[in-house]
């Protein structure tokens, strides 16, 4: 299943925050997003994932799902959204129930998940008793449940440490590579962009419009940390952005 | 040579731990404080009447009190006392706030109720509901239904304005989490909205709750025979102050059964709370 954006727009009031943004997210490729602060990234996620309606231009699925696949549009939240009132598994569970998934076929699910994301011995923990870095993986495996068809992701790192950033990338990099999925992936970190990202779109500031797409050949998994090739594009990338995040910082100091 | 000059200028000055000034802000359970604290304050009365600087008349000897709430236990007057109170408390409250819960997360959850209610519930709350206990027992007779419904009636209002607040304050990253899961409106509320409003919900209840044991005392002043509350007033009449206080012992205490209940509930409901 391909997601394609087809000139959407939007205005908060007489506040444009974006502008015709045409762009095709196809299938099994990670996208990055990237642009200066205030453009509209969360936004455009939020449009893409069906929780609000731009005021101009359409959101197409093109395609139909896989047909094992229970949510095809699913997110992963900055600041992780764990029930705090819920157990991992419990977490995890709350996307299956109603999906009418219960009993056995739940479990040998959530038990699946929980292994990918390195979690079972965490089964029965409270999110109040995991480090940031757990409840994000708590997170990523609940997404994982629903068997999605594009998962979404609004800055999924942003707030941890970068050791455990590291980590999760290297994490998300072995997901993929066993059965690949299709992300839309918004990040403010270019080297997170670089690492994870088969195509990057560099949003312009406000109103966010489409300034360039990135390709990057070399295989996810032949990426390193601190990769020399990967040097040049996210040189390349922060030269494109540098004007405009520039830019975009005094506008709010005008404001 | 900075290291050196470094390491030197410790030892010319003088030397002394950090102070400390965090800590606190932190409720821990002291169970023996509270106890200690009414022992403290029976046994200071106690003293003054046996020596004779409380007068009798400002206070009964808390052993008097005893006595006489003894005297209650022996007769068998105190259950026949306590057993309609007990019956009017737990069906007033249970309806009030039954109620008011439900009303409190419709107003949380639909903007033409809140509209419509919070006004109303603002005109309500003021009123004494004991100023309307003449009403009461014209709508629903003098015998136990004007009680429950003054029980219910002053136990809703607080109830809804916590509950609405409460729900208010559930995190919206969780409600968008659960419509980006497609769970339906129903799972919503009964998996997100009810527990995240829980903690407000129970602390209102503490209030709801000491509000209903006050109005039973008010509901039982027209045409109740047995009753903490007829026990207490009967006593006042007489200005019997022993029998008067062994009453308002019993109320103190059911408050304390009543707070301890529900800081049990919270202890097990709400143990995910940091
Ligand atoms: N509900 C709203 N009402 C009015 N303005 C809004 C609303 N949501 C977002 N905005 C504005 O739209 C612009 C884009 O917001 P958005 O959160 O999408 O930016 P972003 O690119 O994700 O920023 P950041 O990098 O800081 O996360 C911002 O200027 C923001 O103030
Ligand atoms: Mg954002």
């Amino acid at each position: 299943m391909d997601i394609r954006l087809d000139g959407v727009g939007h205005a908060y009031g007489d506040f444009e925050v974006m502008r015709d943004i045409t762009l095709d997210i196809p299938s099994g490729r990670i996208v990055c997003i990237v642009g200066p602060s205030g453009c509209g990234k969360s936004t455009l996620l939020r449009f893409i994932g069906g929780l609000e309606r731009p005021t101009s231009g359409r959101i197409l699925q093109i395609g139909d799902p896989p047909p094992d696949c229970l949510n095809p549009l699913t997110y992963v939240f900055q600041d992780f959204a764990l029930l705090p009132w819920r157990t991992v598994t419990g977490n995890v569970s709350l996307a299956l129930e109603d999906h009418r998934i219960g009993g056995a076929e739940a479990k040998a699910i959530i038990d699946d998940v929980l292994s990918r994301t390195k979690l079972t011995d965490f089964a029965k923990a409270l999110p109040k008793q995991l480090s940031g870095g757990m409840k994000q993986r708590v997170a990523i495996a609940r997404a994982l449940a629903v068997r999605p068809a594009v998962m979404l992701m609004d800055e999924p790192l942003s707030a941890l440490d970068s050791q455990t950033r590291e980590l999760l990338m290297d994490d998300l990099i072995g997901l993929w590579t066993r059965t690949p999925f299709t992300a839309v992936y918004v990040t403010h970190n270019l080297a997170e962009a670089v690492r994870l990202g088969h195509l990057i779109v560099v949003l312009s500031r406000r109103p966010g419009q489409i300034r360039q797409i990135v390709e990057i050949d070399k295989p996810l998994a032949e990426r390193g940390y601190a990769d020399p090739d990967l040097e040049d594009s996210q040189k390349q990338l922060w030269m494109l952005m540098r004007e405009e995040a520039r830019a975009a910082d005094a506008e709010l100091i005008d404001a | 040579m900075p290291d050196a000059t470094l390491a030197a200028t410790p030892a010319r000055d003088k030397v002394r731990a950090v102070d400390f000034r965090g800590g606190g802000f932190a409720p821990k359970t002291r169970r023996w404080v509270g106890i200690a604290v009414f022992i403290v304050l029976i046994g200071f009365v106690e003293w003054g009447t046996q020596a004779g600087w409380i007068s009798a008349l400002t206070l009964p000897k808390p052993s008097d009190v005893l006595a006489t709430f003894g005297e209650l236990y022996a007769s068998g007057l105190l259950f026949q006392h306590l057993g309609p109170s007990l019956t009017r408390l737990v069906v007033g409250a249970t309806i009030g706030a039954s109620i008011g819960v439900t009303t409190g997360v419709l107003i949380g959850l639909f903007s033409y109720i809140r509209a419509g209610l919070v006004p109303l519930v603002a005109a309500i709350f003021p009123i004494p509901k004991i100023a309307l206990l003449p009403l009461f027992v014209i709508w629903f007779g003098i015998d136990e239904g004007s009680k429950y419904a003054l029980i219910a009636f002053g136990t809703f209002t607080p109830t809804v304005v916590a509950t609405y607040g409460a729900v208010d304050n559930v995190d919206r990253t969780l409600i968008r989490m659960g419509q980006s899961f497609g769970l339906s409106w129903f799972s919503i509320v009964r998996k997100i909205v009810l527990p995240g409003a829980m903690p407000g919900i129970l602390s209102g209840l503490r209030i709801s709750l000491a509000i209903a044991i006050i109005l039973l005392v008010a509901a039982e002043m027209l045409g109740a025979e047995y009753g903490i509350g007829a026990y207490i007033l009967q006593a006042g009449s007489l200005y019997d102050l022993e029998r008067l206080f062994a009453g308002v012992v019993i109320l103190s205490i059911l408050g304390v059964i009543v707070s301890a209940a529900i800081g049990a509930i919270e202890r097990h409901l709400l143990g995910w709370r940091t």
